[in-house]
């Protein structure tokens, strides 16, 4: 395993929007590397991500995930702190299995972050649920790369994603790109994105019931970042992470 | 308590306010009506601070104070409240954030303690049931879902949480059915009905004035005030329309 790997180029499509300047002086220690969790048929494991700053500021998280019959994995993560920030995962799906993803991207000045995502439906009867929220200012890029792919024999597959960003300010960016390969004919993969800006009506009606703006902002904010969480059961750890959440959320805007 | 003088303003560099002057006492009731397009909407939104609505001219003062100094959110803490025509719908944060979040920012102005979240749904519950309004709803997003009737329903509610000094209401009782209306008719006596406060109603149709009796009616047509009397003006408005009226002042 200590073969060298090339650093990856934007033609990778998994790839496209990273920051590769940031990712070449600590490729050599990361390359290859990957944490993998096989949830045994019938079990549920939930996990959190969150990404801390570090030095150099480059974080990068990848699981490959294996989810047995009947078995369920969520992942709840921020995507937060790093210059360059990513976190990937693979999953593979077996006969009735479930994947949740809740993401939120928080990033602000010249942060590139990202939620990489390649789910593989491998046999019938999965389903797999991901919502990305993100927040970005400055000039920040954030992106959601999300494919699902299911297999011929992976029928009543039904795979949805769920992208929302909202731009602080107009310099920022935000990429959604979910992508589908579906060989099974009877399933449903539903995905929708959405790009757009804090609402300057509910800005101004909050105002006018005496709601300062900082306070105002960081309510919408925080409702929007909010749909994320909700597949949380645990309720002190979704507390937990909405709190990093809200906490990065004061920091950035 | 509130003293328009020669106020002048622009929406997207066009002039809709031209010259409007209107003084408005403790106590006092006021209705303006006008045709559409007179700038009634632009006075509300003008006196409630919303981007855009830019004033050229003139003055406004409210008790004493410059009022078109004040940020939106500051002159809600001074007193002052604004309902709806279209009330905004606000996913994901419920009536309670957002109305304890607004009730206790002003609080922290006035200097007074915030209120508990116990307090706070004990002051709420009171104004939903006085405004007939479920109780169920208070936790749901704020006018998202809502019809048009619920809407301004809420928008009482809300007035009868914050308690403010003066009310200036924008076409309140657009979209409601008769049972609503009187329901929110009589919300608006009960809270606003007082030797210290004052309400600037703006409306369209006489019938919220069968309720909520007004001292003084307004008719304005091209940005200004062009006539003013006691309540039956409304009633000769409503029988000979604006035009007539307009002209003949």
């Amino acid at each position: 395993m200590t073969e060298t790997r090339a650093l990856p180029t934007r033609r990778d499509e998994a790839w496209r929007y990273a920051d590769l300047d940031a990712l070449a002086p600590v490729w050599p220690n990361i390359a290859g590397q990957r944490e993998e969790i096989a949830v045994a048929a019938g079990e549920a494991v939930s996990r959190q991500i969150i990404l801390e700053s570090g030095d150099p500021n480059v974080a990068v998280k990848t699981l490959a995930v294996t989810i047995g019959k009947n078995a369920r994995f969520a992942l709840h993560c921020l995507a937060i702190a790093a210059d360059y920030g990513r976190i990937s995962v693979e999953a593979t799906l077996e006969e009735g299995a479930h994947f949740e993803l809740g993401g939120a991207i928080l990033g602000t000045g010249d942060q590139t972050l990202e939620i990489v995502t390649d789910i593989r439906h491998a046999e019938p009867g999965g389903t797999s649920n991901q919502i990305v929220r993100s927040v970005l200012g400055g000039k920040a890029t954030g992106s959601y790369l999300g494919k699902v792919g299911v297999a011929r024999d992976a029928q009543k597959t039904d795979a949805s994603q769920s992208v929302k960003a909202m731009l602080l300010d107009r310099t920022a960016t935000a990429n959604a790109k979910p992508e589908l390969e579906i060989f099974a004919d009877d399933v449903k993969c539903a995905h929708g994105a959405t790009v757009g800006e804090l609402d300057k009506a509910a800005l101004f009606y909050m105002a006018s019931r005496g709601i300062p703006p900082v306070e105002a902002r960081r309510l919408m904010l925080q409702a929007f970042i909010a749909d994320a969480f909700v597949s949380l059961d645990d309720d002190s750890v979704r507390e937990e992470i909405e709190a990093k959440a809200l906490a990065e959320l004061e920091a950035i805007t | 308590m509130l003293k328009i003088d020669n106020l002048h303003a622009e929406v997207g560099g066009t002039e809709i306010l031209k010259g409007l002057s209107l003084e408005i006492a403790a106590g006092e009731i006021h209705a303006i009506m006008g045709p559409n397009g007179a700038g009634k909407s632009t006075l509300a939104y003008v006196l409630g601070g919303r981007d855009g609505y830019e004033v050229t001219g003139g003055s406004a003062t409210y008790d004493g104070i410059d009022l078109l100094e004040l940020a939106p959110h500051e002159r809600a803490a001074a007193g002052l409240f604004l309902g709806f025509q279209y009330p905004v719908e606000i996913p994901g944060v419920s009536n309670v954030q957002f109305l304890r979040s607004a009730l206790n920012a002003q609080r922290k102005v006035r200097g007074e303690e915030p209120l508990s979240g116990a307090e706070f749904l004990k002051l709420a519950r009171e104004q939903a049931s006085a405004l007939k309004m479920d109780a169920e709803m208070l936790k749901r997003a704020v006018n998202v879902g809502f019809s048009g009737g619920e809407k301004k329903r809420n928008e009482m509610v809300q007035m009868g949480i914050i308690d403010p000094k003066l009310a200036i209401l924008d076409e309140t009782d657009s979209g409601l059915d008769i049972d609503a209306l009187r329901t929110v008719g009589e919300g608006i006596n009960t809270i606003m009905r007082q030797p210290d406060k004052a309400v600037l109603l703006i409306t369209h149709y006489q019938r919220l004035l069968d309720v909520v009796k007004p001292d003084f009616v307004h008719v304005l047509a091209g940005g200004r005030i062009v006539k003013t009397g006691g309540a039956n003006l409304a009633l000769q408005l409503e029988s000979e329309g604006y035009e007539a009226i307009a002209e003949a002042a």
